[in-house]
């Protein structure tokens, strides 16, 4: 890319760090369905196999435990595969390869066999689509030994994460807000020292009460954050940015001073992402908390027909009725 | 209207008129160089001379290899293994294709290759620790290429194509450098030929021309379910569906085995592609120590199996011919008693894992979680006086 800044959206953040990955280091390989020519259905690879070829940018047979199990075999021949899933709904014909094989193999050969794997999904609701093609399965591979998952929430994340997930020696799964991807522009500045990968960032300051984030759902909590300022209240939003290993510093300061807090995703609540986070604020602030940790998420249903899925979506509303709720304990 | 009586629409030839009913010696498709009886016989397309040197190790390996997988089910009966998979009767099919390897040539086993790491040079030590329980492979597999064992049923066919595609772009196939053309070999058995990924295993292969080796051993049994219950057509005949060729090799004879698995991997190596080798044997032991085949497959088809047994016509052809004397013979017996007794006291010796070893390598870059449950497990432990050193 050109010197200097530039604005671009989190479609374009990753397309450029895919593409600095690749120059940066020639074992970096992408596979995937319409990955080449096509640019990914998102468009996420555009251009990248014109630039870089067929043996590096891999238009892949449509088999998703053909394409991670592949992926493992050439991380053993040291290469970094950088996989895309299509859907967040679609992994779950590779689940085997993922949780048996590339989270486990580090662990089962003594660390002599390294598992450099970047598997990306686009995950979440919110594109009128229709079935598996909304989802948020991050529980699933936060509950994963040997995985890392992270989900990016903006476009400058998305240019620095993607290639610190690539430079990774584990594997990571690299959830992408699709809602997000030609959304919003932010300004890039490939100049600076990025924060590192595993750590989550407070995203907007406040002093009344916590909101916990990632990926789509960093958006909503700024917005609630923004509304409840025009009522006088001070919201802190925390983006997360890493579910595993989870960075609990900043949450965990932050609660200690709003004795505060609410975790807001898209994926269903029970026993996902906010269980975890209440569970582990409750054992390190239980004296600071002036209420239990409340959740707002997706409902306990299958993802609904795409007519309604604003109505199962967390929305500003709803955010900021479990601040109510907590703030009124 | 039609007639419901009517025969439905033929859309081609009626299977059992095309392939006949199952055929226990293999068919008339079968590779074979040296029969049951002892007696060599020539091959059109995968004839080779072996010398006399090398016909005395294809016995000697079985002979070790058997050792190994008698002395391992003992161990479990005693108690030392918690489970052991079996391979008698599969000797042939491993050490013929084991021996048709190059050092530059990597396997990806399942969980009964004992002969193919035998012939890797694998000490058969090393196996043991998987079914001991006390860890999960211990050897370097870029040592010896040859990878962990698998145990998810025919996940390991993807690693292997994967590999091959690797070897592909390291420009390590088709080079005409013998020393350095490579190739990859994938096992697997009839029952993973029905799992999902190896047949994405073969489509992937076959798309992108991978130099991969799909090696079938053709046991007739998954478990108690035989061989009918995974396909309608002898499975060899799969490969050209997916469109690469297949071939049925005798995998009782380690001559054919070597002859055509050899011709397999050259194939791979010389950037033609994947083949599919369906080693035609049988399972004379259970599935592993947990299994009881009696209570599925009769008795009268073991003891016809028997008649082919893998080891007994290489030694009937070296004796027939003088190829080998009776100090070969007692020579081969005592390295086999030997390396039964290395093992009885080698696999009591194995060292239990240490409790704290558990957080060691989940990650190559540790996670404070993990830190911290390692340092209060620590603790917990510590509070125990004289429990752990």
């Amino acid at each position: 890319m050109s010197a200097g800044t530039e604005k671009i959206t989190l479609a374009k953040g990753l397309n450029l760090g895919l593409r600095k990955a690749m120059e940066d280091d020639p074992k970096v390989l992408l596979m995937g369905e319409d990955v080449g020519k096509l640019g990914g259905v998102f468009r996420i690879t555009d251009g990248l196999q014109k630039d870089f070829g067929e043996d590096r940018v891999i238009d892949s047979p449509l088999a998703e435990s053909g394409i991670v199990g592949t992926a493992v075999g050439m991380a053993m021949r040291g290469y970094r595969p950088v996989v895309e899933i299509q859907f967040d709904g679609f992994v779950y014909p590779a689940y085997d390869q993922i949780v048996c094989q590339v989270a486990k193999i580090h662990f089962r050969s003594k660390g002599r066999i390294k598992m450099p794997i970047v598997i990306r999904i686009p995950f979440g609701g919110g594109i009128g689509a229709v079935e598996h093609h909304s989802e948020s399965p991050e529980a699933q591979f936060a509950h994963t030994p040997g995985l890392k998952v992270v989900a990016c929430s903006n476009p400058v994340d998305g240019y620095w994460m993607i290639q610190q997930a690539i430079a990774c020696d584990d594997p990571v799964i690299f959830l992408e807000p699709k809602r997000q991807y030609h959304a919003d522009k932010a300004e890039l500045d490939d100049s600076v020292t990025p924060e590192p990968l595993f750590t989550s960032r407070v995203v907007r300051p406040g002093s009344d009460a916590t909101l916990l984030a990632y990926g789509p759902t960093v958006k909503t909590a700024m917005k609630a954050a923004e509304a409840a300022s025009g009522e006088g209240r001070s919201l802190e939003v925390i983006d997360l940015r890493t579910l595993s290993p989870l960075d609990m510093g900043p949450v965990l300061d932050s609660v200690r001073r709003t004795g505060h807090a609410v975790v807001v995703h898209e994926a269903h609540v029970n026993l996902g992402m906010g269980a975890e986070l209440a569970a582990r604020i409750t054992e390190e602030c239980f004296y600071s908390l002036e209420a239990p940790v409340l959740r707002v998420g997706g409902f306990d249903t299958p993802y609904p027909a795409s007519r309604i899925e604003e109505e199962w979506l967390p929305d500003l509303d709803r955010v900021l009725d479990a601040v109510d709720r907590s703030l009124s304990f | 209207m039609t007639d419901p009586a009517a025969p439905p629409p033929a859309f081609g030839p009626d299977l059992a008129e095309v392939f006949g009913p199952s055929q226990q010696d293999g068919g008339p498709e079968l590779v074979q160089l040296l029969t049951p009886e002892g007696e060599r016989v020539q091959h059109p397309e995968f004839d080779l001379d072996f010398s006399p040197e090398q016909l005395r190790g294809f016995y000697r390996d079985m002979v070790m290899v058997r050792r190994i997988d008698t002395e391992s089910t003992a161990l479990q009966r005693h108690g030392e293994l918690g489970i052991w998979a079996q391979l008698l009767g599969q000797e042939a099919a491993q050490v013929g294709a084991g021996r048709a390897l190059r050092p530059q040539d990597f396997v990806f086993p399942t969980y009964r290759e004992h002969g193919v790491a035998w012939c890797r040079g694998l000490d058969p030590l090393k196996l043991l620790g998987l079914f001991r329980g006390v860890d999960h492979g211990d050897w370097d597999p870029e040592e010896v290429n040859f990878g962990l064992y698998t145990i998810v049923i025919g996940a390991q066919t993807l690693h292997a194509t994967g590999y091959a595609m690797g070897m592909q772009r390291d420009g390590a196939v088709g080079t005409g450098d013998p020393d350095r053309d490579a190739a990859v070999i994938a096992h697997f058995g009839d029952g993973a030929s029905s799992q999902g990924d190896v047949n994405e295993a073969f489509i992937f292969a076959a798309s992108y021309n991978a130099p991969v080796v799909f090696f079938c051993q053709n046991n007739q049994w998954a478990i108690s379910e035989p061989i009918e219950r995974q396909t309608r057509i002898p499975l060899y005949q799969r490969a050209l569906g997916f469109g690469f060729p297949g071939v049925r090799v005798d995998g009782n004879d380690v001559l054919a085995t070597y002859a055509v698995t050899q011709a397999a991997l050259q194939r791979a190596r010389d950037g033609q592609g994947p083949t599919f080798v369906e080693a035609y044997t049988y399972r004379m032991g259970a599935h592993t120590t947990t299994d009881d085949p009696t209570r599925y497959r009769l008795s009268d088809d073991v003891e016809s199996w028997k008649l082919k047994d893998p080891i007994s016509r290489v030694e009937a052809y070296l004796r027939r011919n003088g190829l080998a004397d009776a100090d070969f013979f007692a020579d081969v017996s005592a390295e086999a008693d030997a390396l039964g007794a290395r093992l009885r006291d080698g696999v009591k010796a194995l060292p239990d894992p240490q409790p704290l070893g558990i957080f060691e390598h989940v990650y190559a870059e540790q996670t404070e979680e993990l830190r911290r449950q390692h340092d209060e497990f620590a603790a917990y432990l510590d509070s125990f006086e004289g429990s752990h050193a």
